[in-house]
């Protein structure tokens, strides 16, 4: 009786020591513990279970956005404070001018950006006629010079993004859901085993570093897991919106490796395999990040 | 006793220190992955290494370790160990070995080779993104290597 009771004070004891601990040490881990809701309104999953093709290389997947600083991660909460809300509001106008000898915008095919939301999710995507895997600007340049008449875009161009951003902003809060199976596969699969391997003289694949360290320093960078769906993205460190084949490059270059080009048949493996480790966080882009 | 190596340093660079260097591709490891002979014939410079370690340029160790030794140097990384205490836990033979190629040592170890030239998978040009030239050079010379596991050696416990 005396010994139970002991117990049920040690654990009430106990139980006093853990919220006082999980209320002080609040502030240290914030970055890991917040919640994202824009605009007060746009619920984001940024912390989840992982598909089940990470079987057995991650059991949580997590957006970069738990990596920030609390001043970083405060930016992408309120669309008035994100500088990536500007590219994404010029997509909506890049969406509304008529470019091209056909004389059309992107409005005479579709009902709005708006009504384009199940594209963000799902992307990079198998495309039939084409007998290859898509991106979303492979997608918009097959529109510009098939439909439009108008020049094809550089890859990652400031259009392309823009494009992307307002693309990626009508998509927030629902959940990246890419297609690793069916006629995708092989790509896929190209894209995994690039994931692996270990590039230039740094001898260092991207698991290296996102899945075997993530949540570790790498001098002043904490490392994330290198999820996408943030993409794209407006970083800090060069003030302009970022794609992820831009952000692929300099991974690879930073490696001491002879890198691929922003718009490869590499890249585009690549993106659809870390798209589909993501599979389940929220759409997220235009994101903030260092 | 100092004098004579000093005069033996003096003659090895006037002979041309370069030819007693070991290339990369004949540098011998044990069945441990530790290499006995120095790489040069000429002591390490300690201070020197600790500068190698510290700085971005060069060996950018302190990228991934952390050390109280070098407190004073902002940002040390957390993806290796922490180097304090490591002339205690390795001999030099060792720690030359881990510099060199860390993987005969420990196979699939996240740590770069910084004293190989060959066998990589689309190589560049340091980090320009180009493809590297034929003779890619190692990312440290011999003697920076040296340099290093002398620094090392000197990051005893108490």
């Amino acid at each position: 009786m005396k010994i139970n009771k002991m117990l049920s004070t040690a654990a009430a004891l106990a139980s006093t020591v853990t919220v006082f601990a999980s209320v002080f040490a609040l502030p240290a881990f914030a970055d890991e513990d917040a919640e994202l809701v824009i605009n007060g309104e746009i619920e984001i999953v940024t912390k989840t279970a992982a598909p089940a093709h990470l079987d057995g290389h991650l059991s949580e997947i997590m957006s970069g956005w738990r990596f920030r600083s609390d001043d970083t991660q405060a930016m992408e909460m309120d669309d008035f404070d994100n500088p990536g809300m500007l590219g994404a509001e010029a997509g909506f106008d890049q969406f509304e001018t008529v470019m091209g000898s056909e004389g059309k915008s992107c409005m005479d095919c579709h009902d709005g950006v708006e009504s384009l939301a199940n594209v963000r999710p799902t992307y990079p995507k198998w495309n039939d006629d084409k007998e290859q895997v898509y991106t979303i600007q492979m997608q918009i340049n097959d529109c510009l010079t098939e439909q439009m008449g108008a020049d094809a875009q550089k890859y990652d161009s400031g259009m392309m993004l823009n494009f992307e951003a307002a693309l990626a902003s009508v998509s927030r809060g629902m959940p990246m859901n890419v297609a690793i199976d069916g006629p995708a596969q092989s790509t896929w699969e190209q894209g995994k085993e690039m994931y692996y391997t270990r590039y230039g003289q740094l001898d260092l694949s991207c698991a290296n570093c996102h899945e075997q360290n993530y949540g570790n320093m790498i001098r002043a960078d904490h490392l994330s897991q290198g999820q996408t769906n943030g993409f794209p993205t407006y970083r800090l460190k060069n003030a302009k919106l970022n794609g992820a084949h831009s952000r692929f490059k300099g991974c690879i270059r930073d490696t001491r490796a002879e890198t691929f080009n922003a718009g490869s048949p590499e890249f585009v493996a690549l993106e659809l395999y870390v798209a589909s480790r993501g599979n389940g966080l929220s759409v997220e882009g235009p994101s903030v990040r260092n | 006793m100092k004098r004579i190596a000093t005069c033996l340093v003096a003659l090895g660079l006037s002979t041309g220190a370069a030819l007693a260097e070991t290339a990369p591709g004949d540098v011998q490891f044990d069945d441990y992955g530790a290499i006995e002979a120095s790489l040069t014939g000429t002591p390490g410079n300690a201070e020197e290494g600790r500068k190698i370690l510290t700085t971005k340029s060069m060996g950018n160790c302190v990228s991934c370790h952390a050390a109280d030794a070098y407190a004073d140097v902002p940002f040390h990384g957390e993806v290796g160990p922490w180097l304090d205490g490591a002339g205690s836990r390795w001999s030099a033979a060792e720690l030359r070995g881990l510099v060199v190629n860390a993987k005969m040592t420990f196979e699939g170890t996240v740590m770069p080779a910084f004293y190989k030239v060959d066998g990589f998978t689309r190589p560049g040009d340091a980090y320009t993104g180009k493809a590297a030239p034929a003779d890619l050079p190692p990312i440290l010379s011999a003697q920076q290597v040296e340099d290093v596991v002398a620094y090392l050696m000197t990051l005893t416990d108490e």
